[in-house]
């Protein structure tokens, strides 16, 4: 599982390249410190050969020998030399520090002379490296350092009074110094060891520290997205990654947030259709299954109460049974018509006269409950244009909620209307949109805040695909389902025929940007800003109708109230709050009701205070 | 062979029982079948005045039997009745060759008011087609202009250069009622979907015949003449007698459910 780690990967990575380049510079490091020191020792060496060499050169053209034995076992004697020897030419041992080899003769192939004499003839002249050697005496004992300085033969050797060497002779004989390189051995053992140590808590501290940034920067993150993705798999569509980095990471998050907010959206809105699919579908075969036996009752109880008309305590019981099924085939009929969402008769209409008979229907139930119903009425409201009958059932629907909230306890709800002038921006629905070659723009797949969108095809630095534009005008909020910069220009275009939506020659006046426009038929045209994140938007016969008059209703309770969390959803089919007692409709027949009407319906609710339902609809349609 | 009055096919017996014993009462005869297979063999060897046909069967709808009726040269006048009765049911019926609709469930005199104008359009529609020496004046009835369009056999629309169109009843629905009483008619600005009822005719007798609209639409002008005089539209049904203008609302989907008129014609 480790192994498998994206966070673990990237450290071994650091790691052993971190191995790999100390491990190299350590050792280069160590044999260059090896070679200064070695050659340190060397010049060391080859300078007392030399000293040895010009102390005893004046004792020997006296051929004072007692005093060059004594000069050389002297200086012979120091810690850091290890024996000093001369050779005559013969390879006999004349002078030497162990005083145990003088008179010895040196094997030629031995390793003082083997620089000279590996050679046919022996060599001359010498190099100064080629002078030094550095062998061991024994396998196991530790390294020595030699070097030979051959002595050449000189006028004043020759002129010497004892005559010892002929003119004809080059090299008279060899001082061979030896040195001990057990400190030197030492030191470079100690400074390789504290080459290793250095380059293994390198190591080690470059990995630890790449691991802690990469946990932070990169594991924990990913770790995160993970954890989502598997949340949201499981179907926790609420779940939201936190947004709190500013890198590719966060950026990530930030999109995956937003996917995340769509797919919810797309779920519920295919929940929700399915869902009234299932209800259309239920209807229709509860429909079907009772009109038959409903037949049945009312053909032969009609024809009874034809056939009986002397009787007449039959008639009135056959003209209840008669009654009673005509009121069912009516209920079946206003299902079928609810799995069909049947369009609104709109006529012109006193909303306080529909409040008035609504509260009338459920005045018993009210009294039962506990609950006053208190009328608030403007006498002055303006008769509106709407289908009279949808409203009673939405004032029905809201008194029963109401009056379930308030519960066993008894409370109040009150019922106000009033008049009042709106501006249409940001409330006028844009129903129809056309482009220029009169294709369907708007999409009711995408809705925004419940309401089909307008689709539009956008192209940007090579990326296409589609923006959502939230159908209420000016009120934002549109959907970008492509990567959008900001300060990019943008083509927009009709989805189906790709003609350009693109106004030449006009710029936002906000800021200064491409402007679209696309047909409202039968309400002239609507222009808009291109540039993301601006909502410049102009729709002139709107913008010059002036207000709008709305009549608005409250409907008030101080009933148990809902908590913030429950209402978002309250407006869902399905949603209820009230278990068993409610079938989750109501409230998204009433929202249905309202919008058909072109209205706004919204909540304001205190868990314990209570719950306050607006409606607004346009006076005139 | 055998002649029938009513023929009713539906797989409840229910229904069956209920159309029989209620057309019985009226003095009709009255067979009854449970399947489109039973009705074909039925028809084999009788013919009837009326068909009352379910749409929803177990073996063949009532849109199948429709076609099949059509392809046997059956001159029968067909009504379908049907527990689903939805509007698009309703305009399929009268368009593919139904005289008329009704809904389940339905009262007596519901049943009994369509099954009389179902006949008595199969006799109009009987003597139209025989060829009489009678001077034209004299016609079985008037069929609707060929510029209209027809909703079954019971009402027609006339789209106008403006864009709005005029609807009015047939005058083989108007003489298939028993004298034309008056008219319930709705008021300008309502909201009228074709396949539903947007005005009723009230016979003499009492009874009340709704008339569907060929249109979906909201009323802009209602014709004040046949609340003046309720005669205007039987004299004169396709250009003084309409009943409303209307502004449709989905024009071309809706013209594709009805019969041109000039294909009467042919």
């Amino acid at each position: 599982m480790l192994g498998k780690k994206i966070g673990f990967k990237l450290t071994v990575a650091v790691g052993v390249t971190a191995l790999v380049t100390i491990s190299v510079f350590a050792y280069i490091n160590s044999r260059s410190y090896n070679k200064s020191l070695l050659a340190e020792v060397e010049r060391h060496a080859n300078q007392l050969s030399e000293t040895v060499r010009s102390s005893t050169e004046y004792d020997m053209l006296l051929n004072q020998r007692e005093r060059i034995h004594e000069s050389i076992a002297r200086m012979g004697n120091q810690r850091s030399i290890e024996r000093i020897r001369v050779m005559n030419k013969a390879g006999t041992i004349i002078y030497s520090s162990d005083a145990e080899e003088i008179g010895r003769m040196v094997d030629k192939a031995g390793e003082s002379c083997y620089m000279c004499h590996s050679a046919g003839r022996p060599l001359e002249r010498l190099e100064m490296q080629e002078r030094t050697r550095v062998f061991r005496l024994k396998p196991d004992a530790p390294r020595t350092l030699g070097i030979i300085n051959p002595i050449y033969n000189a006028p004043s050797c020759w002129t010497a009074a004892c005559h010892a060497h002929p003119q004809s002779q080059i090299v008279l004989g060899v001082l061979d110094v030896t040195m001990p390189l057990a400190e030197v051995d030492k030191d470079i053992r100690a400074a390789r060891i504290e080459i290793v140590i250095f380059a293994i808590s390198a190591i080690f501290a470059l990995s630890l520290i790449v691991g802690v940034f990469v946990k932070r920067w990169v594991d924990v993150p990913v770790e995160e997205l993970l954890r989502a993705t598997q949340r949201i798999g499981d179907g926790d569509f609420n779940y939201r990654i936190p947004e709190n980095r500013d890198d590719e990471l966060g950026l990530l998050a930030k999109t995956f947030n937003t996917m995340t907010q769509r797919l919810s959206e797309a779920r519920l809105q295919l929940f929700q259709s399915d869902k009234m699919a299932s209800l259309g579908r239920l209807a229709a075969g509860v429909a079907h299954e009772i009109n038959n036996p409903l037949t049945g009752v009312l053909t032969y109880s009609s024809f009874l109460l034809k056939r009986t008309k002397d009787q007449p305590e039959l008639q009135e019981d056959l003209k209840v049974i008669v009654r009673e099924t005509i009121r069912s085939r009516e209920i079946v009929k206003s299902l079928l018509d609810f799995a069909r969402q049947s369009v609104p008769k709109k006529t012109e209409a006193d909303i306080n006269e529909v409040i008035a008979r609504a509260a009338v229907v459920v005045e018993n139930q009210l009294t039962l409950n506990n609950v006053k119903l208190v009328q608030e009425l403007d006498p002055a409201l303006p008769r509106a244009v709407v289908d009279a009958n949808q409203m009673q059932q939405v004032f029905i629907n809201l008194f029963v909620n109401a009056a379930d909230a308030i519960g066993a306890k008894g409370g109040t709800i009150h019922v106000s209307t009033t008049s009042m002038s709106l501006s249409p921006v940001g409330i006028t629905q844009i129903k129809k949109a056309l482009c220029p070659k009169r294709h369907n723009l708007v999409d009711n797949e995408v809705r925004i805040d419940g309401k089909p969108s307008i689709r539009i095809k956008a192209r940007s630095n090579g990326n296409e695909g589609f923006v959502y534009l939230n159908s209420i005008y000016g009120a934002g909020g549109h959907h970008h389902g492509i990567v959008l910069d900001a300060n990019k220009e943008v083509q927009l275009a009709c989805p189906e025929c790709s003609i350009s939506l693109l106004c030449p020659g006009r710029t936002c006046p906000d800021c200064g940007s491409a402007v679209y426009t696309f047909e409202v038929p039968p309400r002239g045209m609507v222009e808009g800003c291109a540039r993301k994140g601006c909502d410049w938007q102009r729709w002139e016969a709107v913008d010059t109708s002036g207000q709008r008059e709305y009549v608005e209703a409250r409907v008030r309770d101080d009933g148990c109230g809902i908590a913030e969390d429950q209402l978002s959803k309250i407006f869902e089919p399905f949603y209820s709050t009230k278990g068993q007692k409610g079938n989750g409709l109501g409230l998204a027949v009433i929202w249905g009701i309202i919008d058909n009407h072109n209205g706004t319906i919204s909540v304001e609710s205190e868990v314990g205070v209570g719950t306050t339902f607006i409606i607004r609809i346009p006076v005139r349609a | 062979m055998t002649s029938r009055d009513i023929l009713v096919i539906d797989d409840e017996e229910v229904i069956t029982g209920a159309v029989t014993r209620i057309c019985t009462a009226e003095a009709m005869s009255v067979d009854a079948a449970s399947s489109g297979a039973a009705a074909l063999k039925l028809l084999e060897s009788r013919c009837y005045r009326l068909i009352v046909c379910d749409i929803m069967m177990t073996d063949v709808d009532g849109f199948q039997f429709l076609a099949e009726a059509a392809r046997r040269n059956i001159a029968t006048p067909i009504v379908m009745a049907t527990g689903y009765s939805t509007v698009e049911n309703a305009v399929r019926s009268l368009s593919c060759g139904a005289v008329d609709f009704i809904p389940k469930p339905f009262t007596a005199d519901e049943l009994l008011a369509v099954v009389r104008r179902g006949i008595r359009c199969g006799q109009l529609q009987r003597l139209a087609a025989t060829p009489s020496e009678e001077p034209p004046d004299t016609l079985a009835y008037v069929p609707c202009p060929s510029k209209y369009y027809r909703l079954g056999y019971i009402s027609w629309v006339l789209v106008e250069h403006e864009g709005t169109a005029l609807v009015g009843i047939t005058d083989l629905f108007l003489k298939t009622i028993d004298g034309v009483g008056g008219f319930v008619l709705s008021p300008v600005d309502d909201d009228v979907v074709q396949g539903e009822s947007c005005a009723s005719v009230l016979s003499l007798d009492g009874a009340t015949h709704a008339v569907m609209c060929p249109l979906s639409g909201r009323i802009v002008e209602v014709n004040p003449a046949p609340a003046a005089d309720p005669t205007v539209v039987e004299k004169d049904p396709y250009f003084e007698g309409w009943l409303y203008r209307i502004l449709p609302s989905e024009l071309d989907p809706d013209l594709k459910q009805l019969i041109p008129c000039s294909s009467d014609r042919l």
